[in-house]
This record gives structure tokens, C-alpha cells and sequence, in this order.
């Protein structure tokens, strides 16, 4: 087993060709995601767009549950809504279970 | 390397039709989707479930999964297909679309000679880079105020000179910097798969562990407080110890039990940092001594207080 010191850095932005290789998806696919509004960039057309934190793992939960179970870009924006939501209320339980 | 049952696994009956079979996955696969499910052992039932199905949906790789039979008795011991087992089959050989490989159960019996899975291809954009990969790293709430080193084992699939594909474990050594916080990404440039041109980026998802004390929310922190019953009446100073140290909070008159206190830019560090919230905690003393007893008995008799009185009725 070889050990190896790397450079590593925080992701603070990537751009769309970085987004797809995140992804492994093509433009098309993240142009829908940000039409459904599922993530949303910084910039005004698809040449500066940035997209950063929430955006970069919104966007890879998209690209895992349409693959994984053939969601399609209307029902990952839906289920991903639906997870927020239920997150919070987890969080919201946790902190009020606690008092 | 362990018998895998893989019609266990699914749920379903070992004469289970084809259609039964993807019904089983499906629901399985909604079930413990690691993004939708997040409990622990989530992740590795996922795995197992899409490790079933990838077998189990393919006519020839049941049927020459189905002529090894069941798990054998002797069951303890380390599991070896019989040779030949496979004789007479011909099944595209093939993985899993994820970065990880399957169990030694699957990559021996149907990943000899094959090259690295599908995710480990490339995508053919940028011109024959590897494709990028992504992991997790667990880490404290302390260690996103201070920064961490940690080393991480990673397993990757490796193609052999005479073509067998190997399961090879590598160490790479990892600082976290100062700062980040939960859902955020680590870049290692270039420890992703291999390709033509380079190698991919290695993607980290940061992911707290559970604390005792504090639970996270962004950049925000939330803790309860214990306060004693006289300072909650009279008010004042208390030390609090944060992740970042220790900080003076004022508590003010007449707190109430549940009273949330903000402390600004005390939370996770970052532009700009998060915020500490503490709710208030009354916790009564125990009564031991007798001075305590007198204590509580003189408010009781001169203290008219009745913290029942909205309750209604009489």
C-alpha cells in the first residue's frame, strides 16, 4: 500500500463543463436541472455560469437518483424538494425532542 | 470471500419470473437509496441490492449463478465457485455504473478478463480525461473549526498485465482545511480515475459526524444550555465553552426555559461565519441538605407563583 501526500482544495465554484464531469452527464442534462430550477448558477448565460455549494450536491443527487431509479427531471425536482423539506422537519424534530 | 444470496437479498423466491425480480429491485432500490435513506447500513443494502439485479436480470448470468447453487453448508468458510462453473455460458461481462466495485463474490465470478466498470471509463469529454470520482469523508464539528488531517483507504479497481482486475487499496494522506461545513466538496486534483490524458479529480463530500452537544445546521449551530434556576431569575454572566473556545454569554432577567440566546459568529467559521444558538435549559438543583430543603421550603411559603394558571379551570 503506497501513502501519498496530495493538494487538496475546497470546491468553492465550478463551472458547466466542471459540473459535467462532476456529473458525468452532458450539458443538455444540467441546462434541464437549472430550467427545472433544481440548481441554480450564478451568471447570465450558460458561457460564466458558476454554480457553488448547495447547487454542486443538489446537482449530484439529481445525476445519482436519475440514474439509480430512472427519475426524470420533473420527479428528481420534486423528490429533492420533498428531502429538503424533510430534512428540516428531522432537524426541527431532533431540536424540539431535546428541550 | 462470502456466498452472496442474491434472491435473498431482493426478497423473492428462487423461481421468481423476471418481471417480480425488477419489481423487488425497484422497491428495494427506493428503499435505500443512500441520497434518500440515510441511515447507515443504507448505503451497503443499496449496493447489494443493485448487485443482485445486476445478475439476476441477465438470463445467463441467473443461470450460471443459479448452477452454483446454494450457499453451501459448510457455510463458515471462505467461498470458492467450483471450476468449470461457468462452462457453457457467455455473459457480457459488466459492473456497476458507480466508482466502487461490487462484492469479491461478484467481480470473481463475473468480472474476470473485463476491464474497469462503466464509471470508471470516462465520459470522452475533454478529450480522453479520466472520469472524475467522489467519496465522503467524515469528519467533527471541532476538526471544521480547526482544520484536519486524515487518511483515507480507497479501493479501486485495477486491471491486471494478463487482464484479471484486482481490487487495489491505496492510502492518500488528506487536509481538510479550516472552515468547511456539511454538503461541501474537497478537490483532489488528479486521484480520480485514470485516462488518456491525465486523471480525473477526486470529489469529497464532507459529512459531519454526530455530535453530543452540538447540531448543525449550515454554518449555524444549535445547543441547549443548562442555566440554574437563579440565574435564569436574576440574570448575569455564564461561561460557555464553544468549538472555537470558551465565550462569556449574558443571560438575561427573568429567562424562560426554552429562551433562545444568538451568538454572533460563533458558529461554523467561514464569509461570514455561522452563529451559535443556545436554548436556554432551567435545571433544578437536587435537594440534599437541609439548607436546601429550607431554601425551596421559604419559597414556597413567601413566593406566590402559579405557573399553572393559564391551564384554566379552578
Amino acid at each position: 500500500m503506497k501513502k501519498t501526500t496530495i493538494k487538496s482544495d475546497v470546491v468553492d465554484a465550478l463551472s458547466l463543463p466542471d459540473l459535467c464531469r462532476f456529473c458525468q452527464a452532458d450539458e443538455t442534462w444540467v441546462i434541464e436541472l437549472v430550467e427545472h430550477g433544481v440548481i441554480d448558477p450564478m451568471g447570465s448565460n450558460s458561457g460564466d455560469w458558476r454554480f457553488i455549494g448547495a447547487s454542486i450536491s443538489r446537482a449530484k443527487k439529481a445525476r445519482r437518483l436519475n440514474r439509480d431509479l430512472g427519475i426524470n427531471t420533473a420527479g428528481v425536482a420534486l423528490v429533492l424538494d420533498l428531502l429538503e423539506e424533510r430534512d428540516a422537519m428531522m432537524r426541527r424534530l431532533a431540536r424540539l425532542e431535546a428541550i | 470471500m462470502d456466498f452472496k444470496d442474491y434472491y435473498k437479498v431482493l426478497g423473492v423466491a428462487r423461481d421468481a419470473s423476471d418481471d417480480e425480480i425488477k419489481k423487488a429491485f425497484r422497491k428495494g432500490a427506493r428503499k435505500y437509496h443512500p441520497d434518500i435513506n440515510s441511515d447507515a447500513e443504507s448505503e451497503a443494502k443499496f449496493k447489494d441490492v443493485n448487485e443482485a439485479y445486476e445478475v439476476l436480470k441477465d438470463p445467463e448470468r441467473r443461470a450460471a449463478y443459479d448452477q452454483l447453487g446454494q450457499e453451501p453448508p459448510q457455510g463458515q468458510g471462505r467461498y470458492q465457485p467450483p471450476p468449470g462453473w461457468d462452462s457453457g455460458f457467455s455473459f457480457s461481462e459488466g459492473g456497476p455504473e458507480s466508482d466502487e466495485g461490487f462484492s469479491d463474490f461478484f467481480e470473481s465470478l463475473f468480472r474476470r478478463g473485463a476491464g474497469p466498470s462503466g464509471g470508471m471509463g470516462g465520459m470522452g469529454m475533454g478529450g480522453g480525461r479520466g472520469a472524475d470520482s467522489h467519496g465522503r469523508i467524515e469528519i467533527s464539528i471541532e476538526d471544521a473549526y480547526r482544520g484536519a488531517d486524515r487518511t483515507l483507504s480507497l479501493r479501486s479497481p485495477v486491471v491486471g498485465p494478463n487482464g484479471t482486475v484486482t481490487m487495489q487499496d491505496r492510502k492518500l494522506s488528506v487536509h481538510v482545511p479550516k472552515g468547511v461545513s456539511q454538503g461541501q466538496h474537497i478537490r483532489l486534483a488528479g486521484q480520480g480515475a485514470p485516462g488518456a490524458q491525465g486523471a480525473g479529480d477526486l470529489f469529497l463530500e464532507v459529512a459531519f459526524a454526530p455530535h453530543p452537544i452540538y447540531r448543525p445546521d449550515g454554518r449555524d449551530l444549535y445547543l441547549d444550555l443548562p442555566i440554574t434556576p437563579w440565574e435564569a431569575a436574576l440574570g448575569g454572566q455564564v461561561v460557555m465553552p464553544t468549538p472555537g473556545g470558551k465565550v462569556d454569554l449574558r443571560i438575561p432577567k427573568n429567562a424562560r426555559s426554552g429562551q433562545k440566546m444568538r451568538l454572533k459568529g460563533k458558529g461554523l467559521p467561514g464569509k461570514p461565519p455561522g452563529n451559535i444558538y443556545a436554548t436556554l435549559k432551567i435545571v433544578n438543583p437536587k435537594v440534599e441538605t437541609e439548607e436546601a430543603r429550607a431554601f425551596f421550603e421559604k419559597m414556597a411559603k413567601e413566593m406566590a407563583f402559579d405557573p399553572r394558571v393559564g391551564l384554566g379551570g379552578k
